[in-house]
């Protein structure tokens, strides 16, 4: 069973909870798609069980075949190719690597080569395997990182968490594409009500069963609670604002290891999800 | 020579525009003829690349001199290749930078950014 844990903003407790969630579950798989700032292994203190580099293919030129058409230049959507007159200049960063480039041009003067924008690393720590993707910095996107993570765990039967990047962008949509439910983690405030409607929406467009988890909730009113009141979407659980919660986060702790009570917490949490999946699938 | 110019409209009376790749406008002054036209920059919101590509759009114009405020490094490396001469631009009039270009008052643009690829 998949489940991806996701939210409109950083810093509301994607990563906080996915990786108390694995630590209850005990026997599971965690995967970090948040390729840009991979942080779980800050807590779950993996060991390390070796790296492969993710390449993407980009478009080389042979200027000896090139006639300065220009149809490689008209049809590529993200600007990555300009001519200048003299020489075809490619732009490898902006390059999504869609090989269009290369059908097009009608004298065979484009071929690819590979480019490393990334890596993932595997670790493991008791009995939770943990899978972390790496986006090199300055690179545009890393959805390619994430297909090659969730390559890792296609045929998987056992418990594997995605712990998403924040938004709803396309690395967003890339994370949860394999997701047999969605864990919509949100905040107190009416900041956090518009985040989570992002999330909300594309869930709803990706026809995935979800629920909410209310993090860093206090004694007043919770705009995220009413909206999903509204909504009639099912809330998995509460997590309360807490002095303690942060401190141990703070110092790079699963605070589901190091407090009954959070323990507790957490392990119900897992079986709610748990059920509410179940009774999805 | 054609010279060409990032504007915020497509009329003379319009500013010089802060951005170079997503301006809405080039105008582009034919010396030899003495007129200018107005191309719209069909690119300006695309998600990225914009600075190739409205320099893809000059070299197609043939233009030969841009005056701009500001420039990102993708689009400065493009004209550079292309050997179009990079003025900077000062004041947010047309005709003023242009008749400031002519008389030689404009510098090489010196500073160009790091683009903002990405954001």
């Amino acid at each position: 069973m998949k489940i991806a844990v996701l939210s409109g903003k950083g810093g509301t407790g994607k990563t906080f909870l996915s990786v108390n969630l694995a630590a209850v579950a005990k026997k599971s798989i965690y995967l970090d798609c948040d390729v840009e700032e991979p942080n779980g292994y800050l807590f779950l203190k993996p060991v390390d069980e070796g790296k492969k580099d993710i390449k993407v293919l980009i478009p080389v030129v042979d200027e000896k075949l090139c006639n300065g058409c220009k149809k490689c230049v008209d049809f590529c959507a993200f600007n990555a190719l300009a001519y200048t007159g003299r020489e075809l200049m490619i732009f490898e960063k902006i390059c999504h690597s869609c090989g269009g480039c290369k059908l097009v041009c009608p004298e065979k003067a484009l071929s690819e080569k590979e480019r490393a924008i990334g890596r993932v690393k595997k670790g493991r720590t008791g009995e939770i395997l943990v899978y972390t993707g790496i986006l090199n910095p300055g690179e545009a996107s890393g959805t390619m990182i994430i297909d090659a993570l969730l390559e890792e765990v296609k045929d998987e039967e056992g418990l594997v968490f995605i712990d998403a990047p924040p938004g709803s962008a396309c690395v967003v949509m890339e994370s949860i594409k394999d997701a047999d439910y969605c864990i919509l983690v949100a905040e107190p405030s009416i900041f956090g009500v518009h985040n989570l409607e992002m999330v909300h929406e594309l869930v709803e467009l990706f026809k995935k069963p979800f629920g909410v988890v209310l993090n860093k909730c206090t004694d007043g009113e919770n705009p995220s609670e009413i909206y999903c009141l509204e909504k009639d979407i099912k809330v998995l659980g509460k997590i309360p604002f807490s002095y303690e919660l942060g401190a141990l986060t703070s110092a790079g702790e699963i605070v589901a290891n190091k407090n009954k009570e959070y323990y507790k917490l957490f392990s119900a949490l897992l079986k709610e999800v748990q059920d509410e999946a179940a009774a999805h699938s | 020579m054609k010279i060409a110019i990032p504007v915020n409209d497509n009329n003379l009376k319009s500013g010089v525009c802060a951005s170079y790749g997503r301006a809405p406008y080039y105008y582009i002054y034919d010396q030899e003829l003495n007129e200018g036209v107005f191309i719209e920059n069909l690119a300006a919101s695309d998600s990225g690349g914009v600075g190739i590509k409205a320099a893809q759009i000059l070299i197609d114009y043939a233009v030969k001199v841009l005056l701009t405020p500001r420039l990102g490094d993708h689009a400065a490396a493009v004209l550079n290749k292309a050997d179009i001469a990079i003025h900077k631009s000062s004041g947010e009039g047309i005709e003023e930078n242009l008749e400031a270009f002519l008389q030689g008052k404009l510098q090489p643009l010196s500073e160009i950014h790091a683009g903002l690829h990405g954001n």
